[in-house]
């Protein structure tokens, strides 16, 4: 049995630098959105200083994202293979049957799902804090401003929760982390999870 | 100007346990702007910016009396002349005091992320705690009066403090002090109301059929009140609002959505942890390489790193697109 490459070490690093700027924006940006979690502030040098740096890191994490996703998007694409997957995922979360092996390509529809939203909502949380980023950009109107606070922090919430569930599925699924701390996925892992994925790899030339 | 240890505080942004609640017998105070009575001199701004201490900075005439356009950081008042006419052909020139209100329910406090930021005093002064202040706007964008300001030099929020730090020894505000006509009066709500209701009276009596006295429900009342004219049409005094109240937005925004998102949060953390103890991780027989397939799978990866052929890999890394 051989060992399948899933991500070269920039895409790994790429996605690091977001993980990174993901626990920083998003611990600091917590931090105002409910009382119980301002302690979290104090990680960041206080209020004020959580406040200056949140949008920095929160633009950051977007920046990173962007070429993570360009490298990634086409592979999202939705199939009738994801669709038939997202039909199958129920056995699969409630683990009637640990043997199933579910179609999928290098992405399966639950990943697919976890990458649109991550998409979408970080695109939501980038327009709407330009709307309230007083450092640098003018107040506005008042009523856009309410809008935005809100888009921002259900959009906020939207994300983390989504990684969430994407850290649980890394956790969950054996062999899976490997992928993004060595790059590598061993081809058993391979032909069960990802099973076309894994016959388009078998199908390649060889270098 | 604030210490818990007054024991007058009543709510104290994003603080989730009560405030001291041993003393409760203060009284409520108010102030009261007479706008009929009102002349427009701005001794009230001129007092304002001497108790405080503040120097706006010198702004230009756009024709006509507003000076400064706007309430700013260093300007915590501004009269607004509004030249309407409410009969036709009869010019009636109302001036208001524009300030903070001192909301009873104040959307800004309740925007407000930071613990002890903006407190409610127990007599009803609403007041910016300036070393707590983080600088987010929150404020700006709870307040149904759009009154706060943020400044661009210290990036703190600023507006009236109903001269809190002069109440708190028993005088009253500056602006009252200051105005000659007696248009401003402070005292408690309740005799505050009750001048207020002569007041309506007299007008009345003069023709102001609509005569009333400023001091909206919507946000449990304030602790800034006017004797208006046309109180059936407070927009007439430059866009007072009617019925003003927290904007839903800010009520989703900071009401219900917060700790249900907290709760969604944690609910996934703790699920998933459930998940994994009942259903167990997901495997497919082989996840983890043995240290034989390790060792070439780092060799074919060095390889292909320097550039040389991997010897052992039977497949080339995928390219960008995959």
């Amino acid at each position: 049995m051989a060992m399948l490459q899933r991500y070269r070490d920039s895409q790994r690093i790429n996605h690091w630098i977001v993980v990174l700027l993901f626990f920083c924006a998003g611990l600091s940006g917590l931090a105002f959105f409910h009382p119980s979690l301002f302690f979290l502030s104090s990680l960041f040098g206080g209020g004020p200083w959580t406040r200056i740096l949140h949008p920095y890191m929160g633009l950051g994490m977007v920046l990173a994202f962007v070429f993570l996703a360009l490298k990634m998007w086409r592979d999202n694409l939705w199939t009738p293979v994801d669709t038939e997957w997202i039909r199958q995922s129920t056995e699969l979360i409630a683990g009637t049957d640990k043997t199933a092996s579910h179609q999928a390509y290098k992405y399966n529809g639950g990943q697919k799902v976890v990458f649109w939203v991550m998409v979408v909502s970080l695109l939501v949380l980038l327009v709407t804090g330009f709307m309230f980023w007083h450092a640098w950009f003018p107040e506005g109107n008042i009523l856009m401003r309410r809008i935005a606070v809100v888009l921002h922090s259900a959009s906020a919430a939207m994300l983390i929760l989504t990684i969430i569930i994407h850290v649980y599925a890394a956790i969950w699924v054996k062999g899976s982390m490997r992928a993004m701390t060595r790059g590598t996925v061993t081809e058993t892992w391979a032909a069960h999870h990802h099973p076309l994925w894994h016959k388009e790899m078998k199908e390649r030339p060889r270098a | 100007m604030s210490s818990l240890q007054s024991l007058d505080i009543a709510k104290r942004s994003a603080t989730t346990t009560p405030s001291p609640d041993a003393r409760r017998h203060t009284v409520e105070v108010a102030k009261l702007i007479d706008v009929s009575s009102c002349i427009g001199c701005k001794a009230c701004q001129v007092a304002c910016m001497q108790w405080n201490d503040l120097r706006d900075e010198v702004g230009e005439n756009h024709g006509t009396y507003d000076n400064p356009r706007d309430l700013t950081p260093q300007s915590w008042t501004v009269m607004r002349f509004s030249e309407v006419e409410v009969v036709e052909n009869k010019l009636e020139w109302l001036i208001r005091k524009d300030g903070c209100m001192h909301c009873e329910d104040p959307g800004c406090l309740k925007s407000c992320p930071s613990p002890g930021a903006i407190v409610k005093y127990q007599n009803g002064i609403v007041d910016f705690i300036s070393e707590h202040c983080v600088g987010c706007g929150n404020c700006v964008t709870g307040c149904p009066f759009d009154v706060p300001r943020i400044s661009k030099a210290d990036n703190k929020a600023y507006k009236c403090s109903l001269c809190s730090d002069r109440v708190g020894v028993g005088l009253e505000p500056a602006c009252v002090k200051a105005c000659p006509t007696g248009a401003i009066r402070f005292g408690s709500k309740e005799d505050m109301h009750e001048f207020a209701a002569e007041r309506i009276v007299d007008l009345k009596e003069r023709g102001y059929d609509n005569a009333g006295v400023y001091d909206p429900q919507g946000v449990g009342g304030t602790h800034v009140m006017y004797v208006l004219q046309h109180a059936d049409q407070p927009e007439l005094y430059h866009g007072l609002k009617k019925d003003p109240k927290i904007s839903p937005l800010v009520s989703l925004w900071k009401g219900a959505a917060k700790p249900l998102a907290v709760a969604a949060m944690v609910g996934a953390a703790v699920a998933g942890f459930f998940h994994y103890m009942k259903v167990g991780p997901l495997t497919s027989g082989h996840d983890e390489p043995d240290d034989e397939e390790e060792l070439a799978d780092e060799r074919a990866r060095q390889a292909g790193r320097d550039g040389v052929a991997p010897t052992r890999s039977p497949h080339s890394p995928p390219d960008g697109g995959l």
